[in-house]
């Protein structure tokens, strides 16, 4: 058993742990009802966005000759894969997760003969998949200096993906990011941008007539690449809400668990102890009877 | 007049919602554009300019960099990533932007649409400052 002194110290220092743990929960339950919020209020854009889309490429006839960004180059050889990570850690499985499902998808990927090339945006991301896949991580971002996810990031990101595009580097898009359920789940999410998947057909009835200006080409590629930042934004504020929520239970747990720590390691304090003191009792009185 | 829905969104939030617009002239690539209530569905992108939202009793003057414009069921939605209330935007702040712009315009590898919405810009920003 360890000594006396040992137990305090090792109940004080639990202690302080339990601190900062504390604290880490207070600071990201604050953080997060304000990333849920920016969440909340970048919603109407991107949904309009996609609205727009939808109506749009309804309206295009030939979809052969449609821009590449909503059709796809045709081909399906060389995949690039954007991690959006978080900067930082300790905030449980959220970037695991991430990886997790990443290395998921990369494995099928390879195992049917395709290439691939990753993007990671945060630096938790990088850290994690540079063992493995190494030669293959064409870029690396990171915002550590934006205090908040902002379009202006998204934007960079964006840019360098229609690029990259537009230099024939590859042939479909994805990104993979945290979709924030509530602050116990965070659902991993691959979402592809490039070609674009347009989920839902409308009815041709609901169809409205609209008058384009210029012509629908030319709108579709104007919006196209905004579209593939909006995206991005729109992952990175998913992702920083769940990054923010992930890190309080994380640190919620463990600020239980230090709790728990400290009553185990005081009973023990306080048993020993009284062990001691037993002992010393039973020594003197003993002596006492000898004589 | 008859009022119609105004919205302008941008990526971090919705920047102004009204519903009693009157007119809104907007900044659209091919040259301005009034609208009034009961205009038909259209759908257009926007080139640096003013956005000229008139209501009962007051208006409102923006400066917006691009955009994407929406107008159905009479509600205009306009969605821009870059948007300032002209009364907010001083002298140095137009400055700056032009400065940049000019920056953007010296590039080798832009195109001529490039080059034309460049020069809009400054153009624009230009008048602004003259106000």
């Amino acid at each position: 058993m360890a000594s006396l002194d040992d137990l305090k110290k090792r109940i004080s220092s639990v202690k302080s742990t339990q601190k900062i743990t504390k604290a880490m929960k207070m600071v990201a339950a604050a953080k997060l009802r304000r990333a849920q919020e920016n969440a909340e209020r970048g919603r109407p854009y991107s949904e309009k966005m996609n609205n727009i889309i939808l109506n749009l490429s309804n309206g295009i006839a030939d979809f052969e000759n449609a821009p590449k960004l909503l059709a796809g180059t045709g081909q399906d050889k060389v995949h690039l894969c954007v991690v959006m990570t978080a900067d930082r850690g300790l905030c449980g499985g959220f970037n695991t997760n991430i990886i997790k499902k990443a290395k998921v998808f990369f494995h099928k990927l390879s195992e049917s003969g395709k290439k691939i090339k990753i993007i990671t945006v945060g630096s938790k991301g990088y850290d994690q998949l540079k063992r493995l896949y190494k030669d293959k991580i064409i870029e690396r971002i990171s915002f550590k200096e934006s205090k908040n996810a902002n379009y202006f990031d998204a934007d960079k990101v964006g840019k360098i993906i229609i690029e990259k595009f537009e230099k024939n580097e590859f042939d479909v898009c994805t990104i993979f990011y945290n979709q924030f359920k509530n602050v116990i789940t965070q659902i991993p999410q691959e979402q592809q941008i490039i070609p674009l998947k347009t989920s839902e057909k409308k009815d041709v009835s609901s169809e409205q007539n609209y008058e384009f200006e210029p012509n629908e080409d030319e709108i579709l590629l104007n919006l196209l690449p905004k579209n593939i930042s909006t995206q991005i934004f729109k992952a990175m504020l998913e992702n920083s809400a769940s990054e923010q929520g992930s890190r309080m239970s994380a640190m919620d747990n463990a600020t239980r668990n230090a709790g728990e720590m400290v009553d185990k390691l005081t009973i023990e304090y306080n048993r020993s102890r009284q062990a001691a003191i037993t002992k010393e009792l039973i020594e003197i009185i003993s002596g006492a009877e000898s004589l | 007049m008859d009022q119609f829905n105004l919205e302008i969104i941008s990526p971090e939030k919705s920047f102004l919602i009204k519903n009693d617009t009157e007119e809104v002239v907007i900044p659209a690539i091919e040259g301005y554009m009034g609208i009034l209530k009961d205009h038909i569905p259209l759908i257009s992108f926007l080139k640096p300019g003013i956005i000229d939202v008139k209501s009962k009793n007051e208006s409102f003057n923006f400066y917006v960099d691009d955009g994407i414009v929406e107008f159905k069921d009479n509600t205009l939605s306009i969605l821009t990533s870059n948007i300032f209330d002209l009364k907010e935007m001083d002298k140095n702040k137009v400055d700056k932007i032009v400065k940049d712009t000019e920056e953007g315009l010296k590039k080798e590898n832009i195109n001529d649409q490039e080059r034309y919405i460049l020069d809009q810009k400054i153009e624009v920003l230009n008048s602004i400052k003259s106000n």
